[in-house]
């Protein structure tokens, strides 16, 4: 008896919180993705494939919000993954200014996402428009926010300014485990510095590398505030992500069920993704 | 230069390369901060000056209509519950399910890992229907249990690796000396933990602080408003008043950065420590 009670007083407030709050809404949801449901009304009527066949055939909005979406995921997780490991290379160097440097380059990761929305909408609308006033450089005179291309690249913009410093902590752990004798090693041997980079840096780094490109995905993936704020999936819903599109359905329009059944195939691309993605790079890591 | 040996000038132009690229880092910042002390005149005609004097009208308005302090009342109020009550839940459960490995233990681990790929847009529809059934709408408790909910995956996945590697002799030794479960686990256990717990923190509380979503549809009461609501719709009215907005950001994003700079030391270790775990 006291044993019985002992497993409910140590694991049971972490099971009861976690199953009312992700597991019965998670069942919920695969439930209500096979209805025709408005959120409030009392009476759910199922409709088995119907919502399915609508946002696989028919929902262009959707169609266009995922497309969004993969194409943000891939430059972010590039242009993220690049800046952040150069940084990590740069602030590895026996630098003054060191920890200064990560202190800064860290900064914009503390502030939540609709905070950093609302900055840069003041940058891109004012700041950008002074800057270009003054120097002419084409560059801060584009219509920022106002035109489909540039809104998709304000939002890398701000993406990789966010999440750079992140990953360049990651990074920066990865690297000063790099055993320094097997660099040395490999430039007497009169190794340059980017085969030692490409040889000998990255290989022991995969462990990082995974870590990195799992975050990134699951950041621009599933990316709301900062879209929410600075740009609202504007101009004409050019950069509205899924996420967005989701809210949407749900909230504002009030189909329940379209806006589950939406979610549900999101969870499903996403979980098929992530772990495409850690199997694959797992396999490339190697063992000191 | 003293250390004039070892500083090369290869490294004297990379200090330099570092220091501009931080200092473009800055600018949005300075742009925001420099601006939000002018009158909207002075903004309007020159944005990217320094302010000619430190006007105070901005932020002495917002302070009012955003009801700044009641605010951040509320985003303390619930980051340092969810965290309390989250490090209590979490820490207990990873420990049971390590020195009790039994095949439901097991079972409930496996389901806390796998619960970590569902995005959270997957099943915010739905909670909002259980939350309204069992009367956690529109209430801070309500909005805590929910995080309480959301972190308790990535909580007991980080503690439950942490105390693997706890050897076990020294809770035997004190089992010997005939005391209960409870007494181990916080007498001997917890305080061990310590590195863990302010990893767990710290990771929660940059997420609990900065979140906008759940709470956006949890609470719908003016005064329940956290931090990012209270920007929220403090923004969406003043769009065109940029003095305002401006002041009104600064204040919503000045804790959290004065938060980081006094922890940054262990914010930075507590990532480091939290991504290569996770």
């Amino acid at each position: 008896m006291a044993a019985l009670l002992q497993q409910w007083v140590f694991v049971g407030p972490a099971l009861l919180f976690f199953l009312i709050i992700v597991v019965i809404p998670f069942l919920m949801s695969i439930y209500y993705s096979f209805t025709e449901w408005n959120g409030v009304a009392t009476d759910v009527k199922f409709n088995g494939l119907d919502n399915f066949k609508q946002i696989l055939f028919n929902d262009t909005d959707y169609h266009n919000a995922f497309w969004f979406t993969t194409r943000l995921t891939v430059t972010n997780v590039i242009l993220t993954n690049l800046v952040g490991f150069l940084l990590a290379l740069l602030l590895t160097q026996a630098l003054k200014s060191r920890n200064v440097l990560r202190t800064v380059f860290f900064m914009p990761n503390v502030i939540g996402g609709l905070l950093l929305g609302f900055i840069w909408q003041f940058i891109f609308v004012k700041g950008f428009a002074t800057l270009g006033e003054i120097t002419h450089i084409g560059f801060f005179e584009l219509p920022w926010l106002g035109d489909a291309p540039t809104a998709f690249w304000a939002i890398v913009i701000v993406s990789v300014w966010q999440g750079a410093g992140y990953l360049m902590i990651i990074y920066i752990a990865a690297l000063s485990n790099v055993p320094k004798d097997m660099l040395e090693a490999a430039y007497i041997d009169g190794a340059s510095r980017m085969q030692v980079l490409r040889s000998i840096i990255v290989p022991l780094i995969m462990p990082a590398v995974t870590v990195c490109l799992f975050l990134t995905i699951s950041w621009s993936f599933k990316i709301f505030d900062l879209n929410f704020s600075l740009t609202k999936g504007g101009p004409f819903n050019s950069t509205e992500s899924v996420s967005i599109n989701i809210y949407q359905e749900a909230f504002r329009n009030n189909r329940f069920g379209l806006g589950t059944a939406k979610a549900f195939v999101f969870f499903i691309v996403v979980a098929i993704i992530s772990t495409i993605q850690v199997m694959y790079t797992k396999r490339k890591e190697v063992e000191v | 230069m003293e250390s004039a040996k070892k500083y090369s000038a290869r490294l004297f132009s990379l200090e330099v390369l570092g220091i501009l690229v931080a200092l473009l880092f800055l600018v949005p910042f300075y742009f925001v901060l420099a601006n939000s002390f002018k009158t909207f005149p002075e903004l309007a005609m020159s944005t990217a000056k320094l302010p000619k004097t430190l006007f105070l009208g901005n932020y002495e308005k917002v302070w009012t209509i955003m009801k700044f302090p009641k605010a951040f009342w509320n985003s303390l109020f619930v980051t340092v519950l969810s965290n309390v009550g989250l490090v209590i839940i979490s820490s207990m459960a990873s420990y049971r399910m390590v020195r009790k490995p039994t095949k439901f233990n097991n079972l409930v681990f496996l389901g806390f890992v796998a619960a970590m790929v569902i995005p959270f847009q997957s099943i915010m529809i739905p909670l909002v229907k259980v939350m309204s059934s069992i009367n956690f709408m529109d209430s801070k408790l309500g909005l805590i249990g929910s995080y309480f909910g959301f972190g308790v995956s990535l909580n007991v996945f980080l503690y439950h690796g942490f105390i693997k590697s706890i050897p076990l002799e020294i809770e035997e030794s004190a089992t010997v000396d005939g005391s209960s479960s409870y007494g181990v686990f916080w007498k001997i256990v917890f305080p061990l933990l310590k590195p863990m717990t302010i990893t767990i923190i710290i990771l929660n509380s940059l997420w609990i602080w900065n979140d906008y979503l759940l709470p956006s549809l949890v609470l719908s009461s003016p005064e329940l408003r956290t931090i990012p609501l209270a920007t929220y719709s403090f923004f969406g009215q003043y769009t065109k008043q940029w003095d305002l907005a401006l002041a009104g950001l600064t204040l919503s994003v000045l804790p959290i950065v004065i938060f980081f700079l006094a922890l940054q030391r262990h914010i930075v270790e507590g990532i480091t420590a939290g991504s290569v775990k996770g």
